[in-house]
């Protein structure tokens, strides 16, 4: 007999039990703590916290526990739960020139102004199994720092305040009086603003980004990029307070800055020159905030008259297909019933069959008749 | 970093070279087609390694695959012995091939390299390994790998000219800074890979054999030692390498690549030598600005 | 008869198969130098499929694309190899398309257009080639000052001229057209159909127009050949075919024009 998958209420409930079984696995395994996740998975905890647009380790945390480790999945969790929240300001732009750098490189000299920090990376390790972490035996205690490479408070100018003076260099945003788009409260438009295609790349899915920054190296939509310049540390977060009128921190977060040079000759009307892209993310996210520089700068032809070929010079492609959250829902929704469509589909189907028979028959008869 | 990990003391328990003999002996064939065929680009069956492709894995496979016990191993980046990623290619071969390394370019047998040829001429007894992010020199004017195979099989590279073209009649000059495309041997169209067009007078007739790896893209290509190579031009708009108004700081070189470098915050700056090894011989034989 | 001129083009028996449709059934003509032969017929009747395979596009499935050269043997388009006969057709032949685009770069200048099919032919002074292309933006009624504006800032009519003279800047033995006033105004039709006329007796080329339109097939051509359902159905110099038509067909397309 052929049921139909109906009623399943039931069936939810227990599918629901099971993947709860699942996500505990082997109860004689320990169980996992939130905290273990955020202090020991922190990039996986990064990447939820940029494409779930809020900042909060714990609870991003949370959310891959949640979710078994499926990143999107958590990362919708977070998102459904930022919905619930009330916004009550907005903090004054963060000065990323005073972050207590962990972490900054430039590639375009030798050797900079401040000094390059290597600071954690994976860049030179070489790809190999470490079967020591195996054995739980670990660097129990972290690996101790020499005292002289303990972190600094490093004040550092950005680029800016080399590469600029060449003059060679497109000047960034002057001035930070205009409105701020905010596409979490109102829909994108196209053609899109700046501010909201960066808010959008933040928010896009890591892979999307990085694909489509890799094809524009692979020369769909070439656009020459440098890394001038990309930091990760710790900044202060600070906010007015009209009623008291005064300007308060209201804790840290760690981010990453990525600020990208491209050599663009552009119209005739204007300087050949280096325009910039940039990226800006939460952790420390570099793959990502490499992307969003790149896809920024190549998203940006339309200012320098470039044309508009490939799609990572795409903004309504880029934009609209950048979203994990949305994509993941629309394709598995292809796992929802459609047996309606696809009935109205088939009758379709059946009827243009009928003719193509028909018109072959007749075709095959008239070849015969010829010969 | 190797020390750090399991590897220790299980060196033996990996190839010599860390690939496989068999992936070596493929790889060996490559190039040997590779030579035969100069500036021809011969696909070859990329393997993962323990460095991150686009960080130089096809020059890794090519040395890895050619490289001996008596073997001495130069590694630079940007011309230079100390840069990051030079410094763990280097320390690399040094523990999967137990090789002995060296910064000077005379010394070396195998010198493998990222963006600079040597300011030194190499000379018969030596490779040059280049790592290749991109071996097609059309694909910045063709993303299609079917077309631009059909445009080499056909030597048709008229579309290569139109940008030259199209250069000079929009900015009076050729805009291409490095990676400046060559015709080998009066064939095939290849790319320096992206070495600053300075250094593309020195492939020209080189004593040394000079093998290109590209990991990512998965080809390797060649230039046979005193093989013709030319950088493409026009008859009335010749190739012509950069040139600076001032010599090294350090050695006082006026024939050799120059770096700037930032002295401070100021926009100050300073020129010396890309290539350290050159900067350095220099200076120990006397010279100095 | 042996010192008699060879035709630049003989096709013998060629015939193309489509989905076990015949798209071209036993096509035989010949093509002397300076003369025009125009191909008319509605679409569907194998007129651009047998274009493709006169281009070196489309290998027919049986026949001959016969080729006489200066300077060469005779030799049979689709028997060379592949890499002879990709190196032979841009010395030889040229295709104007029905859409400018098709055949224009249009990212490149207007002089990089031009030039390059003769530096894929091997010509290596940027001072000569430029010249050239000024001469021949001259030739197809362009101002030569736009030789350096991309073809995108151009009108329909001057992206079509800009087509011509990429095409004849080699000087072709042979030159294709597909509907080449398709798609223009009727004024701008009439301003090229003359420049066209001009440059073939003027550079005395052998030209095949594939054209749906009697008008173009009359102005242009010396000959014509009237194409249905994949054969050729009727022959002969333009104006007997188009005054004294004898197929039924034929006499259908005539009178459905003069009618308009």
């Amino acid at each position: 007999m052929i049921t139909s998958i109906k009623g399943g209420e039931k069936a939810i409930d227990a599918s629901h039990q099971l993947l709860s079984k699942r996500r505990r696995g082997d109860p004689n395994v320990a169980q996992l703590s939130v905290e273990q996740i955020r202090e020991q998975l922190s990039l996986a905890v990064d990447r939820v916290m940029n494409e779930g647009s809020l900042y909060d380790p714990t609870l991003a945390a949370l959310a891959i526990k949640q979710a078994e480790g499926d990143l999107i999945e958590a990362i919708y969790l977070l998102r459904a739960y930022r919905s619930t929240i009330p916004r009550f300001g907005f903090t004054l732009p963060l000065d990323t020139a005073s972050m207590i750098v962990r972490r900054r490189i430039s590639t375009t000299h030798k050797d900079v102004p401040g000094g390059q920090f290597l600071g954690p990376t994976y860049d030179y390790t070489h790809r190999l199994i470490d079967f020591a972490l195996l054995d739980g035996c670990d660097d129990e205690d972290g690996l101790p720092l020499p005292d002289s490479d303990q972190v600094e408070d490093l004040h550092l100018h950005h680029d800016a305040g080399f590469i600029s003076r060449t003059g060679l260099v497109e000047e960034e945003l002057p001035d930070d009086s205009q409105e701020v788009a905010d596409i979490t409260r109102s829909p994108l438009t196209f053609p899109s603003t700046r501010d909201q295609r960066l808010q959008n790349l933040v928010r896009g899915d890591e892979g999307f980004l990085m694909a489509l920054c890799y094809s524009t190296m692979r020369g769909y939509g070439r656009n020459h990029p440098y890394v001038a310049e990309m930091r990760h540390g710790d900044v202060s977060v600070v906010m007015e307070i009209p009623e008291i009128d005064l300007e308060a921190g209201i804790g840290t977060v760690q981010i990453t800055e990525c600020r990208t040079i491209h050599l663009t000759v552009g119209k005739s009307e204007t300087p050949p020159r280096y325009t910039r892209g940039y990226g800006l993310l939460f952790g420390h996210s570099e793959r990502k905030a490499l992307s969003v520089a790149v896809v920024d700068r190549a998203l940006r032809g339309a200012e320098f008259g470039e044309e508009r070929r490939y799609p990572a010079q795409d903004e309504e492609f880029v934009l609209s297909h950048s979203d994990s959250v949305a994509a993941s829902g629309l394709v598995q929704h292809l796992k929802l019933p459609h047996y309606v469509d696809f009935q109205a589909e088939q009758q379709l189907l059946r009827r243009l069959r009928e003719d193509y028979d028909k018109r072959a028959s007749e075709a095959l008869a008239k070849e015969n008749d010829d010969a | 970093m190797l020390d750090d990990l399991a590897l220790n003391g299980e060196a033996e328990e990996y190839s010599y070279g860390f690939l496989d003999e068999q992936t070596k002996r493929m790889i060996r064939r490559a190039i040997l087609k590779a030579v035969s065929i100069p500036g021809y680009q011969v696909p070859f069956g990329d393997r993962e390694i323990p460095l991150p492709p686009g960080w130089g894995t096809g020059g890794i496979q090519v040395t890895a695959s050619i490289i001996g016990k008596t073997d001495c191993l130069k590694v630079i980046d940007q011309g230079a012995d100390d840069t990051t990623n030079a410094v763990s290619i280097r320390r690399f071969f040094a523990r999967v091939a137990r090789v002995n390394t060296t910064e000077s370019t005379g010394e070396a047998t195998i010198v493998q390299s990222r963006h600079r040829i040597p300011e030194r001429p190499l000379q018969d007894d030596q490779i040059l390994v280049m790592q290749v992010p991109q071996p097609e020199p059309l694909r910045r004017l063709v993303t299609s790998e079917v077309e631009t195979r059909k445009l080499h099989a056909f030597a048709r590279y008229g579309l290569m000219q139109v940008r030259l073209y199209e250069d000079i009649a929009r900015y009076g000059n050729i805009v291409m800074s490095h990676d400046y495309p060559v015709r080998v041997h009066d064939r095939y169209l290849a790319s320096p890979s992206p070495v600053p067009k300075f250094d593309n007078p020195k492939l020209h007739r080189s004593r040394a054999l000079t093998i290109f790896g590209a990991g990512r893209e998965r080809r390797i290509y060649a230039i046979p030692p005193f093989t013709d190579v030319r950088s493409i031009d026009f008859d009335d708009h010749p190739f012509e390498r950069q040139k600076w108004q001032s010599c090294c700081a350090r050695c006082g070189a006026e024939d050799s690549y120059l770096d700037e470098m930032l002295l401070d915050d100021a926009g100050n700056t300073q020129f010396v030598c890309s290539d350290t090894s050159y900067c350095n011989d220099r200076l120990s034989e006397g010279a100095s600005r | 008869m042996s010192d008699v001129v060879k035709p630049v083009l003989q096709v013998n028996g060629l015939t193309k198969v489509f989905d076990r449709r015949l798209a071209c059934q036993d096509i035989s003509f010949t093509l002397h130098r300076g003369e025009v032969l125009g191909i008319v017929g509605e679409s569907g009747s194998g007129k651009s499929t047998l274009l493709k395979c006169l281009a070196g596009l489309m290998p027919p499935d049986a026949g001959n694309i016969t080729l006489s050269l200066p300077d060469r043997e005779e030799c049979d388009l689709w028997r060379l190899e592949e890499a002879e006969r990709e190196r032979l057709l841009p010395t030889i032949l040229a295709i104007i398309h029905q859409n400018a685009r098709d055949g224009l770069r249009l990212d490149v200048s207007a002089g990089g257009n031009i030039s390059e099919p003769l530096m894929t032919n091997g010509h290596r002074h940027y001072g000569t080639l430029r010249s050239v292309a000024m001469e021949w933006l001259k030739n197809v009624e362009i101002d030569p000052a736009r030789v350096d504006d991309l073809p995108q800032t151009f009108s329909g009519g001057m992206q079509q001229r800009l087509q011509i003279a990429r095409g004849l800047v080699t000087h072709p033995q042979l030159v294709l057209m597909d509907e080449p006033t398709g798609g223009l105004d009727v004024s701008v039709q009439a301003k090229l159909l003359d420049l066209l006329r001009r440059l073939v007796r003027e550079f005395n080329l052998a030209v095949v127009i594939v054209t749906h339109d009697l008008g173009v097939a009359r102005l242009l051509s010396d000959r014509l050949m009237v194409m249905q359902s994949g054969r050729v159905i009727e022959t002969g110099l333009s104006d007997r075919v188009l005054e004294d038509p004898r197929q039924p067909y034929t006499q259908l397309l005539v009178s459905s024009v003069l009618q308009v």
